[in-house]
């Protein structure tokens, strides 16, 4: 498949549109000097990966991102970068000083794992664009054959739920449960 | 559309998740490029399903499950954070430094 054939079929231009916005914010979620712009860099990032989902015809997870990612842990984010008073101007001291050794590993993650998928899956096309999935088939599947770790999610998500309370929460001094059972 | 066009994209979100967990010293920052990782794998489980067309949906429903389990991670990951923020009055790895030797 040459260059020009990929760029014959217009939801290639879309991908690469959307590829690019994806790229471009998810290095300035790494790169930001500034907490906050890091966060919602990462929303730019979620919601470009959301579009992809829609391109590979994956309907119900592109919304389960848009609802999950980006309407509650950014907003987690958001209440942890506030409760932790990181400086939320611009910042110098966010970055280590060395960064030479992980541009370095990174890229030769980013080379291996191309050279091993080019290598492996050639030019393989994507099944059948454009033909959604249907949402029952999703739901069947998790209600009959994964209902089991569907379960075990449910139980993990309950766990941390506990978890972050039991963590999170302040453990009062022996005078303070005094002032509380007065008040 | 092929397989590797989203491969090679998220290997490279993955790459710049490990950047990012490696230069930052900010804990929330670092757990933000976590979910940048994370996002990369979602992507190749989508991509996958694509091809393969299963008749479970299988890539799709796991990465429904990575998608919850990140949630969690997230959850107890700024719990600790605040917990350390805290006792020690910073959220910089940096200024962790009480269990090295």
């Amino acid at each position: 498949m040459t260059v020009t054939d990929w760029l014959s079929e217009p939801v290639n231009w879309v991908f690469a549109l959307i590829a690019l916005a994806v790229l471009a914010s998810a290095f300035r979620v790494v790169t930001a000097k500034n907490v906050v712009h890091a966060a919602l860099f990462l929303v730019a990032t979620l919601a470009g990966t959301a579009g992809l989902f829609l391109v590979l015809s994956a309907e119900f997870v592109a919304w389960v991102l848009v609802l999950v990612y980006i309407g509650a842990v950014i907003v987690l984010f958001l209440f942890g970068i506030m409760i932790t008073r990181a400086p939320t101007g611009y910042d110098e001291g966010l970055d280590g000083d060395r960064k030479i050794w992980p541009a370095v590993l990174s890229l030769t993650t980013f080379g291996l794992m191309t050279w091993a998928s080019l290598g492996a899956f050639g030019s393989t096309p994507v099944s059948n664009p454009g033909v959604g999935t249907d949402t029952e088939v999703l739901g069947v599947a998790l209600m009959g054959r994964f209902v089991v770790p569907f379960e075990v999610v449910s139980f993990v998500l309950l766990a941390a739920l506990i978890g972050g309370i039991t963590i999170a929460r302040r453990d009062l001094t022996p005078a303070e449960e005094e002032g509380r059972s007065l008040a | 559309m092929l397989l590797n066009q989203f491969l090679i994209l998220a290997a490279a979100l993955f790459a710049l998740g490990i950047y990012g967990l490696l230069v930052r010293r900010n804990l929330v920052l670092i757990l933000l490029s976590v979910e940048l990782m994370l996002n990369a794998v979602n992507i190749n489980l989508i991509a996958f399903e694509s091809v393969l067309r299963s008749e479970l949906a299988v890539g799709q429903v796991f990465s429904i499950f990575v998608i919850t389990v990140a949630a969690a991670e997230v959850g107890i990951g700024l719990a600790i954070v605040i917990m350390i923020f805290r006792n020690r009055r910073s959220a910089n790895v940096d200024d962790l430094s009480l269990m090295r030797w």
